[in-house]
C-alpha cells in the first residue's frame, strides 16, 4: 500500500477513494492515517457485488461525476506515454482537449526471474525491482460484439496455466481512466464500460489511438499464499477457476521466466514493442 | 527598455490567466506595446485580479471584451477591437503581432524587434488560396466561403453537420463579395501598421464583416483574404510556431519539448501547456543563457509532429494491439515485414532447414502449423515474444499467432515449412498478404510416405487425403486475389533443375552472401520413386501434383549432380 500511494501521488493523483474488502494485514489502519485517502470498508461478498464493480460504480457516480477517475487494484500501476516527463494531469488535459472520454491501459503481468517466491517483497518497496519481467508479444485480441470492447488474452498466465484451455485465460484489456459521468458504469471489473462508446478506445481504420499499460505486480512471493487464500474465499469470477489453475501449477514449478522474457525499462520500450501507443500525442 | 516600442502585441486571452499575465508582462517589460483582450466568459473576479496584476505596466492596456467561441466571428471581432485600440494608443507601433494567452516567445524579444525593424514593410501572414491548402479538416475548404454556418460546431455538431448537408443538397451558394479572393492560413499574423489600418479602415468593411460573420472559422480567413487587397509585401508564413494534429487541433508543448523549441526558427510558439513550468521559466526569465542560441532546425519539430499524425492515421503496419485493431482491408499491411513459406523443400532435402539458415541468416522454423505443436527454430518450447508452442494456444487464434511471430521478430526474416499435413486455416490470409513469399514443390510431401514403412494400402489412403488438401491450397494460391509472391513447381519440374529456384529463393530473402550458391542442400534418395508413383496409379489413385516421372527402374529423372561453382585445384 505505501508504494501504491507514493507511486500515484508522484503521478499527480489528488485523492484516493479506497474500498477495503475485509483486509486483515493492517492496510486499513494505514489508510485511515493518510490525509488524501477516503476509505470505505466492507465485509460483504466481492462476488455478489459483481466482483467489485458495484462498489466502484456507486463510488464513482457519487463522487466521480465530471472528474477524471482512475480505477485500479492495489497491484496495478499505470504507465502512460511521456509519464517520465509529464504528470497525469497533462494526459487528462490532452484527453479533454481531444474530446476523448476514456483511456485504455492493458494489464501487463510482471514476474521475477526464477521462482516467484525466491525474493521476498518488503512493504514500501518498488515491486518491479523483483518482478521486472514481462511477455512482450503473445497477446491475442478479439472483438466483443456485445459491448464493442476488445478482448485481450495472453501473457505468462495464459501460456503457463491455460495452454490447454486458452479460451479461459484471463482478460488483459482494461479501461481504467475515464472522465466519469453519473450514468456511466463498469460492466465487469474495469474491462468494459457502459455506454458502449466508452469501450471504443481502439482505432479500426489503421491508425493508433493513445494508450498505456497497467503493470501488474501479481507475481511476487506473496502470490502462492494469495492464490490459496482466494481459492478458499471462492470469491472470484467463474468459480475461481483461475485461482484453481494457479494453485495447481504453483505447487510444482513457480517460474514464469523464459529466455524470451523482456525486462522492463520504461514506457518508450512498451511503445516500441507495440504494447501501448502515443497515438496522436506528441 | 524603452516604452515607445515599435512592436505591438495583441493578446487574446481565454484561460490560464496566470500564464497569460506572465507572458503579457514579459512582452511589456521587453519594450513591446501590449493590448490584451480577455474573453467575456472569464468571470469578473478573475478578470479584476488579472487586470490588477498588470496595472503597473504603462505600455499595456485592456480592450473592450467580447464573448469568444472557437470557429466563430467573435475571435475576429476581438482582434479587430484590440488592434484598433493598439493603433490608436501606441502611435510608434510599426508592426502588430497577434498572439494568444497560451503563446510563448521562444526567442528573445529583442531579436523579434530587430528582425521586424529590418523588414519595416513586410507583412508576415500565412495566406493561401483554398485550392492550395491540404490541411483543412472536415472536408470544408472552399465551402467555408460559400455556405452559411449559423450553428456552433463545438456545441451543436448535429445541427452544424445537418445544415451543411442541407445546403449542399439544395445547391445553396453564398456570393463572395466583389474583389475578394478567399485565402486561408494560420490565424497568428504580424502585420504592418499600414496594412492593418487599411484593413480596419476599409470603406467596405461593413460588407466584408457581414460576409465573414457567416464564414466557417473566419479567424483563419478574414485577415488572410483582406491582406491581399492592401499589402505590398506579403511573406506568406506565420512567425508563430503552431503544429496541428489530424483533427486540426493545435498540438500542445510540454517541458520535454524544451530542446525542440530552442531549435525553432519561429519567434513565438503555441500552445503551451499551462503547467509546463520549465518552459515558462526557461523562456521568460532574463538570466543570460536561459534562452540558448541553438541553430534553428525546424525540420526536427516538423518530424516529431508529422510522425504523430502518421501514427494516429496510419499506425504501424502489422501491429494489432489494445488501441489499434483495424478492420479487414484497413491494416496498411496485415503483417509488419517479409516472411517465407516453404512447402515440400524439407521433404526433398535432408538438411534443408540448417542449410537455409546457414545460407541466408534468416530464422528457419519447422512446421509452425503442425497439428502436434508449433515447431519453432531450434526446437524451442517458447519463442520470441514468449509465444507458446502449444497447438491449442496457436489454433485458438492462428492469425494472431502468425502476426505476433512476425512482429516479435522485429525485422528478422522468418521462414517456416508448410504442407498438407498442417492445419490449413490461414491459407487465404497468407495468400493475400503481400509480405508472404510462398515457394511450393507440389507433391513433395509424398516422399516421406515413399520412404515410410507403412502398408501400401495406408500409403495410398494417406496420399489421396494429402493430395486433396494440397490441391485445394494450390487453387487458393492460383486465385486472382493472391497478393503474396508465389512460386509453384511440381516435384518433377523442380528436380530437373533445382539450382535456379534455390538461387531465386535465397535472393528473395536477401541473403548474407549475395554471390552465387556455393553449397546446396542434400537431396534424399529417390531411387524407385517413379515405380512408387506407378504403383499408386495401379491401385486406382492418381498422384498428379508431383508432375510426370518416368517409370524406369531408376525412378526419378536423375538429378544432375549440382556442380560446384568453383574449381578446386590440387
Amino acid at each position: 500500500m505505501p508504494y501504491f500511494l507514493q507511486y500515484y501521488r508522484e503521478l499527480g493523483v489528488n485523492h484516493f477513494a479506497v474500498v477495503d474488502n475485509d483486509s486483515d494485514d493492517g492496510s486499513r489502519e494505514y489508510m485511515v492515517e493518510q490525509p488524501d485517502v477516503s476509505l470505505w470498508s466492507t465485509s460483504h461478498s466481492y462476488k455478489t457485488a459483481r466482483f467489485g464493480a458495484d462498489w466502484l460504480n456507486w463510488l464513482q457516480s457519487k463522487y466521480g461525476h465530471d472528474h477524471w477517475t482512475l480505477t485500479v487494484d492495489v497491484d496495478e500501476f499505470l504507465v502512460f506515454p511521456f509519464d517520465d516527463t509529464r504528470p497525469l494531469r497533462a494526459l487528462t488535459d490532452w484527453l479533454d482537449a481531444s474530446s476523448i472520454p476514456s483511456f485504455s491501459a492493458m494489464l501487463l503481468d510482471m514476474y521475477p526471474k526464477g521462482r516467484i517466491d525466491a525474493t521476498p517483497y518488503h512493504e514500501g518497496q518498488d515491486p518491479f525491482e523483483i518482478a521486472a519481467w514481462f511477455d512482450s508479444g503473445n497477446y491475442t485480441i478479439s472483438k466483443n460484439k456485445r459491448y464493442a470492447n476488445l478482448w485481450i488474452q495472453g501473457g505468462p498466465r495464459a501460456r503457463t496455466f491455460f495452454t490447454n484451455r486458452p479460451e479461459r485465460a484471463p482478460a488483459m484489456n482494461k479501461i481504467p481512466l475515464v472522465k466519469w459521468k453519473r450514468h456511466y458504469a463498469y460492466v465487469s471489473s474495469t474491462h468494459m464500460l457502459l455506454p458502449r462508446s466508452l469501450n471504443k478506445v481502439y482505432e479500426e481504420w489503421g491508425g493508433e489511438k493513445a494508450s498505456g499499460c497497467l503493470l501488474h505486480a501479481k507475481f511476487l512471493d506473496t502470490f502462492s499464499a494469495k492464490a490459496k487464500e482466494e481459492l478458499e474465499r471462492g470469491q472470484h469470477y467463474a468459480n475461481s477457476h483461475e485461482y484453481k489453475a494457479y494453485h495447481a501449477a504453483m505447487r510444482d514449478d513457480p517460474d514464469l521466466w523464459c529466455k524470451w522474457s523482456e525486462k522492463y525499462i520504461n514506457w518508450r520500450q512498451l511503445e516500441i514493442l507495440g504494447l501501448m501507443s502515443k497515438g496522436n500525442w506528441a | 527598455m524603452n516604452g515607445a516600442g515599435t512592436v505591438g502585441v495583441v493578446m487574446l486571452v481565454h484561460e490560464a490567466l496566470d500564464r497569460a499575465a506572465q507572458v503579457a508582462r514579459h512582452w511589456a517589460e521587453h519594450g513591446c506595446s501590449v493590448v490584451v483582450h480577455v474573453d467575456l466568459r472569464v468571470n469578473t473576479t478573475n478578470f479584476n485580479e488579472f487586470v490588477n496584476g498588470l496595472a503597473d505596466l504603462p505600455g499595456l492596456v485592456f480592450s473592450k471584451r467580447h464573448r469568444c467561441e472557437w470557429g466563430t466571428w467573435s475571435l475576429v471581432q476581438a482582434s479587430q477591437t484590440a488592434s484598433e485600440l493598439m493603433l490608436e494608443t501606441f502611435p510608434d507601433v510599426r508592426h502588430v503581432y497577434l498572439a494568444s494567452g497560451s503563446c510563448l516567445p521562444v526567442r528573445p524579444v529583442s531579436e523579434l524587434v530587430g528582425y521586424l525593424g529590418e523588414r519595416p514593410r513586410t507583412d508576415f501572414i500565412e495566406s493561401t488560396t483554398t485550392q492550395d491548402v491540404p490541411w483543412t479538416t472536415g472536408g470544408l475548404d472552399s465551402e467555408r466561403f460559400t455556405l452559411r454556418f449559423p450553428f456552433s460546431w463545438k456545441r451543436r455538431r448535429r445541427l452544424f453537420d445537418g445544415y451543411v448537408r442541407l445546403q449542399r443538397r439544395l445547391g445553396y451558394k453564398r456570393a463572395i463579395p466583389m474583389g475578394l479572393v478567399p485565402h486561408l492560413g494560420s490565424q497568428w499574423w504580424c502585420l504592418t501598421r499600414q496594412t492593418l489600418s487599411a484593413i480596419l479602415g476599409e470603406p467596405n468593411r461593413k460588407t466584408y464583416d457581414r460576409y465573414f460573420k457567416r464564414v466557417w472559422i473566419p479567424d483563419e480567413s478574414y485577415y488572410q483574404t483582406l491582406v491581399r487587397l492592401y499589402s505590398t509585401n506579403i511573406e506568406s508564413r506565420s512567425l508563430t510556431l503552431s503544429k496541428f494534429d489530424y483533427q486540426g487541433k493545435p498540438h500542445t508543448f510540454y517541458n520535454d519539448h524544451l530542446q525542440l523549441l530552442r531549435r525553432s526558427d519561429c519567434f513565438v510558439a503555441r500552445k503551451i501547456w499551462p503547467h509546463a513550468d520549465r518552459l515558462y521559466q526557461a523562456f521568460l526569465s532574463d538570466e543570460p543563457g536561459n534562452i540558448k542560441h541553438a541553430e534553428p532546425n525546424p525540420g526536427k519539430i516538423d518530424r516529431v509532429f508529422a510522425n504523430a499524425v502518421e501514427r494516429r492515421t496510419r499506425g504501424r503496419a502489422g501491429l494489432y494491439m489494445q488501441s489499434r485493431f483495424p478492420v479487414e482491408g484497413r491494416e496498411n499491411g496485415v503483417t509488419p515485414s517479409q516472411y517465407s513459406v516453404f512447402q515440400g523443400f524439407a521433404d526433398l532435402f535432408e538438411d534443408f532447414v540448417p542449410w537455409l539458415e546457414r545460407t541466408t541468416g534468416a530464422t528457419v522454423h519447422g512446421h509452425l502449423f503442425s497439428p502436434e505443436k508449433a515447431e519453432f527454430a531450434g526446437g524451442e518450447a517458447i519463442y520470441s515474444g514468449c509465444l507458446s508452442e502449444s497447438a491449442t494456444m496457436r489454433d485458438y487464434n492462428p492469425r494472431a499467432f502468425l502476426t505476433n511471430l512476425i512482429w516479435d521478430a522485429r525485422g528478422k526474416h522468418q521462414c517456416f515449412q508448410f504442407g498438407p499435413q498442417d492445419t490449413q486455416g490461414l491459407n487465404w490470409f497468407i495468400a493475400k498478404d503481400p509480405n508472404a513469399n510462398i515457394s511450393v514443390i507440389s507433391g513433395a510431401w509424398v516422399v516421406p510416405l515413399f520412404h515410410s514403412n507403412l502398408n501400401f494400402a495406408d500409403i495410398r489412403k494417406e496420399t489421396a487425403r494429402l493430395q486433396k488438401i494440397e490441391s485445394a491450397h494450390m487453387k487458393v494460391l492460383r486465385s486472382p486475389f493472391v497478393k503474396a509472391r508465389v512460386r509453384i513447381m511440381t516435384m518433377a519440374q523442380f528436380i530437373e533443375s533445382p539450382m535456379e529456384p534455390l538461387q531465386a529463393i535465397i535472393d528473395t530473402i536477401g541473403a548474407r552472401k549475395m554471390h552465387a550458391l556455393s553449397e546446396v542442400p542434400k537431396m534424399v534418395d529417390l531411387t524407385g520413386f517413379g515405380k512408387f508413383l506407378q504403383n499408386l496409379k495401379n491401385q486406382g489413385m492418381h498422384p498428379h501434383l508431383m508432375g510426370d516421372f518416368p517409370v524406369g527402374d531408376h525412378g526419378a529423372p536423375v538429378p544432375p549432380k549440382p556442380r560446384k561453382p568453383y574449381l578446386v585445384r590440387k
